[in-house]
């Protein structure tokens, strides 16, 4: 038995240690809304947090998970308010919307280790996110929306 | 009489202390000092031979300019991949520790072993390009450029001999040799390459003409 932490959950589940976490998330926690897309780290779609970082969770075996803290989309906030999601609704950003749960994840290690990101930073940061339907444009427009969002909140706390 | 006598006798048991301790003082300084120097590995000797030095860096090169070492020492700031050493894809950049940035991040995808299957990630524990502050550039030096680059301080990372030595099996260096599916393997064996680096090193890490 391996025992996880997800979104602030413990489970303690029945799998191979070398089973990639994306499997263990979806198929054996249920947790759905983090995707599988090309299944070797090239696209992004898998992203979720392992001890606040950005990992390809189609890579990572659980067993590098197992005592970790990992967040998925469904725990990045309580009332799906993190800024990201926020600015994502915002600019209507999704077209069919599959890879964008990674991109959410990979944005917000952006916007907490950079809070005002210029178009370069962002770039540097979702590079490693594709979107087949090319919504780049407006990932970035929903970033810089997002940091605005995360200053005025900061700001009013 | 009496006087003299006590004196003399006193006299002696001073003398007889002093020696005492000045003896288990020396003892004690020897063995301190054999313990010490029984700690400290000796300094690697140099015999300075220049013709054996080149040749052995030219062996040397020819394993630091494969993809395997090349590709993580880039001139630029975004790590190389493939034989043909292209530009990574999705162009993860160097970041101030090597480490890359923001969700980009070398170990975002790059586990602590190889990934299995075709062209997937390779894997280290620490995974990781050489520091903002120090590059340590391998891509485009000259054989004559990379020998004086990896001896001078203030360029390899602050490496002194010994440490230069000891970096030949460096768990990183020694990944080169565990490249995983789909990757050729440096032009020498691991063996091969220390031998002809340490060949190098101590026979004056002398740099090619050109």
């Amino acid at each position: 038995m391996i025992s996880l932490n997800v979104n602030q959950k413990n489970y303690r589940v029945d799998a191979d240690p070398n089973m990639p976490l994306l499997w263990v998330i979806r198929d054996i926690i249920g947790l759905t809304g983090t995707k599988y897309g090309c299944g070797v780290a090239q696209c992004g779609a898998c992203t979720v947090h392992l001890n606040d970082e950005a990992v390809r969770s189609c890579v990572t075996k659980v067993s590098r998970a197992e005592g970790q803290k990992i967040v998925t989309i469904e725990g990045l906030s309580k009332e799906n308010d993190h800024p990201a999601q926020i600015a994502w609704n915002e600019e209507n950003v999704p077209q069919c919307g599959y890879c964008h749960s990674g991109q959410i994840m990979s944005a917000a290690v952006l916007l907490r280790e950079n809070p005002n990101p210029t178009d370069e930073d962002i770039d540097a940061a979702m590079a490693g996110n594709i979107c087949r339907c090319g919504t780049y444009l407006r990932i970035r427009k929903a970033i810089h929306l997002a940091a605005e969002l995360q200053r005025k909140g900061s700001a009013s706390k | 009489m009496k006087t003299s006598i006590r004196f003399k006798t006193k006299f002696r048991t001073f003398m007889i202390i002093g020696i005492m301790s000045s003896v288990v003082a020396t003892m004690a300084f020897t063995l301190n000092k054999e313990s010490e120097e029984a700690r400290v590995p000796p300094a690697p000797i140099v015999t300075k031979d220049s013709t054996a030095s080149v040749k052995a860096f030219k062996q040397v090169y020819t394993v630091l300019m494969s993809a395997r070492c090349m590709n993580c020492h880039p001139s630029g700031d975004i790590p190389l991949q493939g034989e043909d050493s292209h530009l990574h894809t999705m162009q993860p950049r160097r970041g101030v520790d090597g480490k890359g940035v923001y969700a980009m991040k070398c170990s975002n995808c790059h586990q602590p072993a190889n990934t299995p299957g075709l062209h997937t990630p390779p894997g280290n524990p620490n995974w990781h390009l050489p520091p903002a502050d120090m590059k340590m550039v391998f891509q485009g030096r000259t054989p004559r450029q990379l020998a004086k680059q990896l001896v001078d301080p203030n360029q390899n990372g602050h490496k002194d001999m010994k440490k230069l030595i000891e970096h030949a099996d460096d768990g990183l260096v020694k990944a080169g040799w565990n490249p995983g599916e789909g990757r050729k393997m440096p032009p020498m064996s691991h063996a091969a390459f220390k031998k002809a680096w340490i060949t190098w090193l101590t026979t004056g890490a002398y740099a090619p003409a050109k």
